[in-house]
């Protein structure tokens, strides 16, 4: 239960840091820490070096504007959560992110971070995904924006290239007349979720992000299915998955049930009904 | 094959500590090897049971998924930090004894850090938020009901004597 050996560097700025992950391509960046580390110390994951960016000037930001809600990449996710500005402009952030781990662990864990640890475990990357948002991420070469929906290839394994740093997220404001609700199933609060619901209704748009089914964050789109029939059909695209913590039966019915009680709720909210 | 080695300045506890130890060296063995400071301890070592939390720039973390390298420039608080100045129990602590909060004592110093952050960030919890505030730490011996009983009695603490919110 110790890390294997690695290099490391604690760059202090944004240069610095790109060179040395540039030169490396075993390297890995070291934000938060609360996955990263706990596989170092499975030695599951043997970087050659680590690139920490806690010492980076300016990546704390947590930028709200009426267009959406930009979250630098050294923004713990507790900061995020106790911002009454982000919750105002996109409540679907702050709704998930208190399901994000327990209070301890949001300390210290980056939401840029859960975002390109592209877990399907994880909360965030379907939140990302269900609003269409986006992560920056800069390398030696320039700088570029990824679409949520091209963000995730596979399990843990995000289209940032070796050398690119994720340098913020971006999640767009809640239009006008829309609605989210968030909820999920765990052995207990804060645990990995069994199964957990992301829903956006907006005018005809009606959509659920997917948290525990499956091996990437999936959205289903749920546009002019009644009211009763939501989980039949969400189910029908999606194909839950047994593991040590729930049978694939059993997580059915929780995309059934959960699609169901989350996707009216984001409705009723949009009606204004909330 | 000798591993590179860092210098380090952790604070800990109002102290300064210099330090060289290789970057894979985790906070919690840093302060239990190097320091001597054996109050924190380490359960899981993958950031599940919590034992080995402390307050770093005064919130709880998991020493266990910090490095010792990435931590320097921030105030660390042990358990050893939470008594007060004259060496009597700090509200939490006594809170604890009264409610008899502790049995093996083994998850205690996580328990304590933990929860001092949590009354210092809400002196009046009701009973549901004593429980979600230990929601992230693990005991075998108590049950919780006494932990959360030493929750409830240490605000009630906090009230009749404030503590400077260190």
């Amino acid at each position: 239960m110790k890390p294997a050996p690695f290099a490391y560097h604690r760059p202090e700025t944004l240069e610095a840091a790109l060179a040395a992950l540039a030169a490396d391509p075993h390297a890995k960046v070291l934000a938060g820490g609360q996955s990263l580390v706990p596989l170092l110390s499975m030695r599951l994951a043997q970087p050659s070096a680590l690139v920490d960016i806690n010492a980076l000037p300016g990546l704390d930001g947590i930028e709200v504007d009426e267009t959406g809600v930009r979250i630098g990449a050294l923004a713990r996710h507790a900061a995020v959560l106790a911002s009454p500005e982000v919750r105002r402009v996109q409540p679907l952030v702050s709704l998930a992110l208190g399901h994000v781990a327990h209070a301890t662990i949001r300390n210290r864990g980056t939401t840029v971070g859960s975002l390109v640890h592209a877990d399907a475990a994880a909360e965030m990357p379907v939140v990302l995904s269900l609003l269409g948002g986006s992560v920056r991420v800069a390398s030696v070469r320039g700088q570029r924006d990824i679409a949520a929906a091209e963000l995730v290839l596979g399990p843990l394994e995000s289209s940032l290239a070796p050398d690119e740093i994720a340098v913020s997220a971006f999640f767009p404001a809640l239009p006008a007349g829309a609605g989210v609700a968030f909820e999920e199933v765990a052995r207990r609060h804060g645990d990995y979720a069994l199964c957990g619901v992301a829903a956006l209704a907006h005018g005809a748009r009606v959509a659920a992000g997917y948290v525990s089914v499956g091996d990437v964050p999936t959205v289903v789109d749920l546009s002019g299915v009644p009211a009763g029939e939501r989980g039949a059909a969400a189910l029908a695209q999606l194909d839950p998955q047994a593991d040590i913590h729930a049978t694939a039966a059993y997580r059915a019915q929780l995309v059934r049930v959960l699609t169901e009680r989350v996707v009216e709720s984001a409705v009723s909210s949009a009606r204004g009904e909330s | 094959m000798s591993e590179e080695l860092h210098d380090v300045r952790l604070r800990v506890n109002g102290a300064s500590y210099d330090l060289r130890v290789p970057a894979r060296r985790l906070l919690s063995d840093a302060l239990r090897h190097d320091l001597g400071l054996t109050g924190t301890h380490v359960g899981c070592e993958h950031g599940v049971c919590g034992a080995c939390t402390v307050l770093l720039d005064g919130a709880p973390v998991r020493a266990c998924l910090m490095l010792a390298v990435s931590a320097q420039d921030q105030e660390v608080t042990t358990v050893e930090g939470l008594g007060n100045a004259d060496g009597s129990l700090s509200n939490v602590q006594q809170g604890f004894a009264e409610c008899h909060g502790l049995q093996c004592g083994f998850c205690t110093p996580g328990f304590l850090t933990t929860i001092t952050a949590g009354l210092r960030d809400n002196p009046t919890p009701t009973h549901e938020e004593c429980r979600d505030m230990i929601a992230g730490n693990l005991c075998r011996c108590t049950g919780y009901q006494n932990i959360v009983k030493a929750v409830e009695r240490a605000a009630e603490l906090g009230l009749e004597t404030p503590e400077d919110g260190s």
